[in-house]
């Protein structure tokens, strides 16, 4: 990243994205109903880096990850205008596959989201709905996602055992195993550690480091240390806009944003 | 008198209404337990399992095959028409139809279907079948006791289902699962033991249900397991025989009123434990 690093939140002339950009947002707004909670947001997420959202919470960070799998396409009062690149092509379509989709954007919830199976089952799950896969080779995956996900020592003897019973950094962890069996290619986690303790929060940081060398990711952070360690770029949001894009180190050594920087600094958020 | 010491005072005697409210209430059940206990025991013995309802007159021994029989036969296909029904509709109510028109409707409807009491619902087959076809029967008697398995079910799958949190949902549809894959799953999975309390309680309901059937399966003196005449089950021969001046009938009432209460505990204590362990 040695060339243009500026914040493409203003670059909405040619917007041609660049080699790396894996996603890209293009004058994307968002409406919760009449609520207009994204407004035109520009941006891109670079392949196989963290790209961490900051701001004070309500920002809309969590809705602008979940334009990228349209998780909102649940909610019949909920859409998103504009255009919303995943390698090239604008996901916000209508004739877009859905399950497609999720299987290449997987996303990683705040509170742990086990479900009421075994750990196995739990990983088996997303990859059924995907793929044919014999026994050997469902279990080959599983393993590898455990693995992967730095579970694998900890489970291993006890796979058929519920995923309720793990504690909430072991959940977590089972969660992102579960997104990552999938072989997506990004990985949106929203806000993954704040329901969880230090030292989970440390494994989930670790993890997230490990991870960027397959996967392209976007977090959602309240925690600014955590976006300052584990990121390589950060967008930092202030009601539904995208105030300042860039280079991590750069927003946070010198943000060019006076806002950014009272945010940054603990001044207001 | 400080605020400290008035709380506690004032605790103590909160305290001390509660108990007698709750005393109250169980000296009533305590009695009627101990009534059936009493009496019911005293008319238990096997021929109540080996043989048909006697006819009246001292003398005359028999016993509640038919009925028991007949009972059970008329629960069971209540229970296989109803509980089906009921889950798919809880499940409409909690995941399709929740902000639709036709989901409040619905909703609305089977709460209404829920507190009907229940002679309605036996007049009401009374008037659409058994007037119809000419005679009672065992069927218009499963039909009753299924429209009172019917919205205990549906309401309880809703209910059960409501309390699965969306974000469990979320997870399952982020892993791109579409949403019938998702219900099978995940929520019903997660919902099955709360689903099953409701079916269990819905037996228990119907159970001791004697109105419906009173217009519908009405009683057969004799072993009868057609579906199309008239079939002997507990609630209408424990009605008949504890109404009857025969010494004989009152006490096979009786015995039948301790079997049925003690099948309905058995079931609630059933419900419970089955519940408790999967919560746990
Ligand atoms: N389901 C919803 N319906 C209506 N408004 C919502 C909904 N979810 C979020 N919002 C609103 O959208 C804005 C952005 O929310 P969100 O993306 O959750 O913020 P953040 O994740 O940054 O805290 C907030 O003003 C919030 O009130
Ligand atoms: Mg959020």
């Amino acid at each position: 990243m040695n060339t243009d690093t500026k914040p493409s939140a203003r670059t909405t002339d040619k917007a041609a994205a660049r080699p790396d950009a894996q996603v890209v947002f293009r004058n994307l707004d968002f409406y919760y109903g009449r609520h207009h909670a994204l407004k035109s947001i520009n941006l891109d997420v670079y392949r196989r880096h963290v790209t961490a959202f900051i701001g004070p919470s309500g920002c809309g960070k969590s809705t602008l990850l979940r334009t990228m799998n349209r998780m909102y396409d649940l909610y019949p009062e909920q859409r998103a205008t504009g255009e919303l690149l995943l390698e090239g092509k604008n996901i916000l379509d209508r004739d877009v596959d859905i399950s497609l989709l999720r299987a290449e954007v997987g996303m990683v919830f705040q509170k742990p989201t086990p479900f009421p199976m075994s750990i196995y089952e739990n990983i088996a799950f997303g990859v059924r709905l995907h793929e044919r896969l014999s026994k050997t080779d469902m279990d080959e995956r599983v393993t590898w996602a455990l693995q992967k996900a730095a579970l694998w020592e900890e489970t291993k003897d006890k796979l058929s055992q519920s995923g309720m019973r793990l504690s909430g950094g072991q959940q977590q962890r089972l969660c992102i195993a579960r997104a990552i069996a999938v072989r997506p290619k990004v990985l949106l986690l929203d806000e993954p550690t704040s329901a969880l303790d230090p030292i989970s929060t440390m494994h989930i940081e670790e993890l997230v480091s490990e991870l960027k060398a397959e996967f392209t990711i976007a977090i959602v952070t309240h925690n600014m240390q955590q976006a300052a360690r584990i990121s390589d770029y950060t967008a930092y949001m202030y009601i539904g806009e995208m105030v300042e894009f860039g280079l991590t180190d750069q927003i946070f050594v010198e943000p060019r944003e006076k806002q950014t920087k009272d945010y940054i600094t603990g001044r207001f958020g | 008198m400080d605020l400290r010491e008035k709380r506690r005072i004032i605790n103590k005697i909160a305290l001390g209404l509660s108990l007698l409210a709750m005393l109250f209430g169980l000296f009533w059940l305590a009695w009627v337990l101990f009534t059936t206990l009493r009496l019911g025991v005293a008319g238990l013995s096997l021929s109540l399992f080996t043989q048909m309802t006697p006819p009246p007159g001292a003398g005359e021994s028999g016993g509640l095959l038919n009925a028991i029989a007949g009972s059970l036969v008329m629960i069971v296909l209540a229970v296989a028409l109803g509980t089906p029904l009921g889950v798919l509709a809880g499940i409409y109510l909690a995941e399709y139809g929740k902000h639709t028109w036709l989901g409040r409707v619905t909703h609305f409807v089977n709460g209404v279907l829920l507190s009907a009491p229940s002679i309605i619902v036996g007049l009401f087959v009374y008037a659409v079948y058994v007037a119809r076809t000419g005679n009672f029967s065992a069927t218009a008697g499963v039909f009753s006791l299924a429209l009172i398995v019917l919205p205990v079910v549906v309401a309880t799958s809703e209910n059960m289902l409501r309390l699965v949190p969306d974000a469990l949902r979320e997870a399952a549809f982020a892993l791109g699962a579409p949403r019938h894959v998702m219900i099978l799953k995940v929520t019903l999975r997660a919902s099955l033991s709360g689903v099953m309390t409701g079916i269990l309680l819905a037996i228990a309901r119907i159970a001791g249900e004697t109105a419906p059937l009173l217009f519908t399966a009405l009683s057969n003196q004799f072993w009868s397991l057609d579906l199309n005449k008239p079939m002997a089950n507990l609630p209408v021969t424990i009605f008949k025989f504890a109404m009857s001046p025969f010494k004989n009938w009152q006490e096979i009432a009786w015995a039948g009123v301790f079997l049925i209460t003690l099948g309905i505990l058995a079931l609630n204590i059933v419900a419970r434990v089955f519940f408790r362990d999967q919560h746990k």
